[in-house]
């Protein structure tokens, strides 16, 4: 998947390798700083670098600066272009592109029709979506360059998982053009999750993680298994209504017709291109504000008819506004659960990237969805969460510094389908343990979802010591709903689960919580067929035995299981066929 | 990933439990709902896959390969390491007399030398720092206590700066290695010894790669080049350290420049004994050096060797000369002394022809004698004349082969017919053959 086509990259050693995310609104560059990503600000200070080019009197501008000139200069500034690389006009949504240079139809491809040179009588060249790329890049490049004072050579690149094999050559040649190596392409939310594990305090768990981009056009949402740092992605869906332009807009139609309502006989300002312009802009602005403080302003100077505006908004009322929009978003990642096969129960972390992630409602929104043990890492619920706009482009550049001292070759044949493409095990293989009342419980040891071949080691303590029986069963959950029953206290050894301390967390918040449950849903494991017993005798009072399941890649398990610091042990396999 | 600790307890092994090996199989993974999906191929968990599934490792052959690769890397980390135990005399120096200290020794890089890098000196550095700032031991309540740090700090401004640093190291003496003395040369060990001196000597050098002093069995090619490149060794050794302190300007500028002279001239004088110095070096070297007296001998055996050959040649053939005339006279002497015996012989021949002659003539006549000269009765003297002048005349005309012929068949014989018979027989014969006219030996034949 990597750079098929382009020309041979640079010796592995001679590298200089950075992580880009290259979004449709907003792109980032990250280094990697004492085996710590950090995300470079470019000449402008920026670390969301606007993926916008604008042309003025020959002279290219990008990023912050090209993004103001979308007032005065539109049609020569080019915005939203990164998703029409590689397609076709008929399968683009210029919608976006409403208010810069239009994108037209050109062959195969898309392109835009820019002055970028100087001088009046000087045509108007016509620029296809990769020369765009190209040119963009090209300064994302340099930029980076600057600041680290090496030429960069190399790079990773996040894409959406949507992206198909077309639109990855287009970005791959693209970069080639501007002379940048692509050393490889990876999805978005997985380098989100990636720029979390790489933390030193991360614990590499099986866990089940949502990542929801929600960006400037579109927000995809993305679930993830976790399985000993190997991610897999489970399901993904993909939305282009409910993102940070939608946001936009409803602060727009507010101060548009708060300013109308305060100018009695003023134009509507959303009805002239430029006032538009303005509006928009400011409008985002006061979005970003109210992600961090409770109130912020609003205010354009000639926001129409030569009449300057000027307003404040606070949280609240942005939030009542923009209900749809949030309620939309929630939909969205319930759905993407849904799609997963799996429930809210199941997930185990939400991940929140993107720049409409600072949003505190969106997140708080989430926490109301999932169970209290599931962890939202987003800036408004927690405060380790990393800044959801730099996740992609840090995982980008870990990724960049793992491979950076492999040949191309190397990584394209580790990227390839015959190693990743491998089985997933359907059930989870446990133990047997019995809980506080003597009943017989499952224990997962592998998860469901768990790509082999694959190794997983429990300890299982032996309080009584003697002779123990490890039974190995496959498991399964379901869900398991309790009708509340006031007075009575919750039985907490029902609930036939691994962690106690979560547990009795859940409990609590269902009796925390304002509104009243009406029943009160737990994931139960199920213990399904045997697959083996083992006896290991003599174990000492109060020992541990460490069980031991590695499932090979032909779904074939050996288990072995011997005392925690005890000798021999037993072992034995089961054949897959 | 690191094992899950569930605290949950085990189930207690029922009664009579058996199974081989404690083991006991009884279902298969659920093999339908495995599905195919792929991996995102991110992150240093997938790249551990990635390297598991090219290489078709186990995890734990893999678990293996990984400890011994990290194990190296630690080593390598360690190696820089500086770790010297400090002498007490050098941390009660003081910082002024900086000149005489041993910049290397005071940041523990005594075993490096001038082989240290610049990263090195830097590290060095730091942790004499970390460990001898003066700021620690007024913590320990040591104020003012600042020496040695000066010293250190002196150290490192002399070592970071390259052209105070070859300075230093031109007089470091701590480098120098002594030449072998005699005493070290007899138990062997010459190549051993002496490569270490030129080892440190070459140190001094302005080109490199340095050629080796090699060993017994190096070729008269390299030991050549070591010794030309030695003793046109072109060495950036100075002595400028070795100045005295030049007075500062606002003092006698005079005497400013009396001193600079006298430095310059002192730099001169000690460059030229170090040049001698070498120089005797190399020839105390060559001079024990077998290597050079066995070129030298197999030089000259190579010129002697026409030479000898030449006379080889000569002697060859003075040899062959003088066998070949031995041969000549004694064969000459062989031809003579056969010759002599030959005629010794002939002459006895002939003397014994002759008697036989003589005496077959004698038969011839007295077998005639016997016949009573072919007559009746006493025979006449004419009878006896004519029959011994044919006697004779056949005996003169026969020669000796025929006479003993004619003897051998007259001897014996006494009747007078028989006697006749053979005489008359020998006639006609002598007459068929010519050798008689017809009518000549009447006598015999009637």
């Amino acid at each position: 998947m990597s750079d098929s086509g382009a020309k041979s990259g640079p010796e592995p050693s001679e590298r200089t390798t950075i992580g880009i995310t290259f979004g449709n609104s907003n792109s980032s560059i990250a280094y990697l700083v004492d085996d710590k990503p950090e995300v470079i600000a470019n000449e402008d200070g920026d670390r969301q670098i606007p993926t916008i080019l604008s042309y003025v009197d020959g002279e290219e501008y990008y990023g912050q600066q090209a993004k103001n000139f979308l007032v005065r200069n539109p049609q020569n500034t080019v915005a939203y272009f990164r998703d029409f690389l590689g397609k076709e006009f008929k399968a683009i949504d210029p919608t976006h592109n409403h208010a810069s240079s239009h994108p037209q139809e050109s062959g195969e491809t898309v392109s835009f029709t820019i002055k970028d040179k100087a001088g009046e009588e000087e045509a108007a060249s016509t620029l296809a979506v990769s020369e765009v790329a190209t040119r963009y890049l090209r300064r994302l490049v340099s930029a980076a360059t600057e600041y680290l004072g090496k030429k960069v050579t190399s790079a990773v690149i996040t894409i959406p998982t949507n992206f198909n094999d077309k639109q990855k050559a287009a970005l791959v040649a693209a970069a080639a053009a501007a002379d940048l190596e692509v050393l490889q392409l990876i999805s978005e939310p997985v380098a989100a999750v990636l720029a979390y594990d790489a933390r030193p305090e991360a614990k590499i768990e099986d866990k089940v993680i949502v990542v929801a981009e929600l960006g400037g056009t579109r927000s995809d949402v993305a679930v993830v298994a976790s399985r000993g740092g190997m991610y897999t992605v489970l399901a993904t869906v993909h939305d282009y209504e409910f993102a940070g332009v939608a946001l936009d807009k409803v602060l727009m139609d507010h101060f548009a017709k708060d300013f109308m309502k305060k100018n009695s006989g003023a134009a509507d300002p959303r009805e002239n291109a430029r006032n538009l312009a303005k509006l928009r802009l400011e409008a985002e602005a006061t979005k970003r504000a109210l992600s961090l403080g409770a109130n912020a302003s609003f205010s354009v100077e000639s926001l129409a008819d030569g009449i300057d505006f000027a307003s404040t908004i606070n949280r609240l009322r942005y939030e009542t506004i923009a209900r749809a929009v949030f309620e939309g978003l929630n939909r969205l990642v319930e759905s993407a659960v849904k799609k997963a096969g799996l429930d809210v129960l199941d997930v185990d972390e939400v991940i929140l990237s993107g720049g409409t992630s600072h949003t505190p409602r969106i997140a708080a929104n989430l926490g109301n969805i999932f169970p209290q043990k599931t962890r939202i890492l987003a800036p408004a619920t927690d405060v380790t969460a990393i800044n959801p706009s730099e996740l992609q482009a840090r995982g980008a550049a870990l990724q960049a510094s793992l491979i950076q001292d492999y040949e191309a070759e190397d990584i394209d044949q580790s990227t390839h389908a015959a190693v990743t493409t491998v089985p997933h095990v359907a059930n989870a293989i446990g133990v047997i343990s019995l809980n506080e009342a003597g009943e017989e419980v499952f224990v997962p040891v592998v998860q469901p979802e768990t790509a082999v071949p694959a190794r997983r080691t429990v300890h299982v303590s032996a309080p009584n010591g003697g002779d123990v029986l490890i039974k190995v069963v496959e498991g399964n959950t379901h869900i398991k709903v309790t009708k509340p029953e006031p007075k009575v206290k919750e039985d907490e050894s029902k609930a036939a689960k691994v962690e106690d301390a979560d547990d009795s967390d859940e409990d609590d918040s269902d009796f925390s919580d304002e509104e009243e449950e009406e029943e009160k849903r737990e994931k139960v494991w199920k213990i399904g067929s045997t697959l083996a017993e083992a006896a290991l005798k003599g174990v000492k009072k109060g020992g541990k035995v460490e069980v031991s399941i590695t499932v090979g890649s032909d779904l074939s398990v050996i288990v072995t299981a011997r005392e925690v610091g005890g000798k021999g042990g037993v072992r034995g396999t089961l054949t897959s066929a | 990933m690191e094992a899950t600790v569930i605290p949950l307890p085990l189930p207690a092994l029922p009664e009579g439990w058996e199974a081989e090996n404690n083991f006991k199989a009884i279902g298969k993974i659920t093999q339908e709902g495995a599905t195919q999906r792929t991996l995102e191929p991110v992150g240093p968990y997938f790249l551990a896959h990635a390297r598991r599934a090219r290489h078709k490792r186990t995890f734990s052959e893999d678990d293996r390969i990984q400890a011994q690769e990290r194990a190296k890397k630690v080593e390598d980390n360690d190696e820089g390491e500086i770790s010297e135990p400090e002498d007490a005399m050098m941390l009660q120096r003081d910082a002024k007399d900086w000149k005489s200290q041993d910049h290397y020794k005071v940041l523990g890089l005594s075993k490096y030398r001038h082989k240290a890098t610049e990263e090195q000196i830097k590290r060095a550095h730091r942790k004499k720092v970390l460990k001898h700032h003066p700021d620690k031991k007024a913590a320990a309540g040591r104020a003012d206590d600042d020496n040695f740090f000066k010293c250190i700090q002196k150290a490192t401004e002399v070592l970071l700066d390259p052209t105070k640093r070859r300075q230093f190291d031109s007089v470091d003496e701590e480098a120098d290695v002594e030449p072998p003395t005699k005493k070290q040369l007899v138990k062997g060990n010459f190549y051993k010894l002496w490569s270490h001196v030129f080892k440190s000597e070459a140190r001094f050098s302005k080109e490199h790669p340095v050629p080796t002093f090699g060993d017994d069995k190096s070729t008269k090619e390299d030991v050549e080049n070591f010794y030309n490149f030695w003793y046109n060794f072109d060495s950036w050794r100075s002595f400028e350290y070795l100045d005295e302190d030049v007075p500062d300007d606002n003092e006698n500028r005079d005497q400013k420049r009396h001193m600079e002279r006298k430095n310059a001239n002192a730099r001169k004088k000690k460059k030229a004994e170090d040049n001698t110095r070498l120089r005797k070096l190399l020839d105390d070297c060559s001079a024990g050096d077998e290597r050079i007296k066995r070129f030298r001998q197999e030089a000259s055996a190579a010129k002697n060797k026409k030479r000898f050959e030449r006379e080889a040649a000569e002697k060859q053939a003075a040899e062959d000369a003088r066998l070949k005339k031995e041969a000549e006279e004694k064969a000459a002497k062989e031809a003579e002394e056969k010759a002599k015996t030959d005629r010794e012989a002939n002459k006895k021949a002939k003397d014994a022809a002759k008697n036989a002659v003589k005496k077959n003539k004698r038969v011839l006549r007295g077998s005639i004698k016997d016949a009573n000269y072919f007559a009746e009765g006493d025979a006449s003297a004419a009878t006896i004349d004519s029959v011994l002048g044919d006697v004779e005349l056949v005996q003169a005309n026969i020669d000796p082969d025929e006479i003993a012929a004619l003897a051998a068949k007259l001897n014996g014989l006494t009747v007078a017919g028989e006697i006749k018979g053979v005489w008359k027989e020998e006639v006609e014969r002598l007459v068929a053959a010519g050798k008689l006219k017809e009518g000549e030996g009447k006598s015999l034949v009637a």
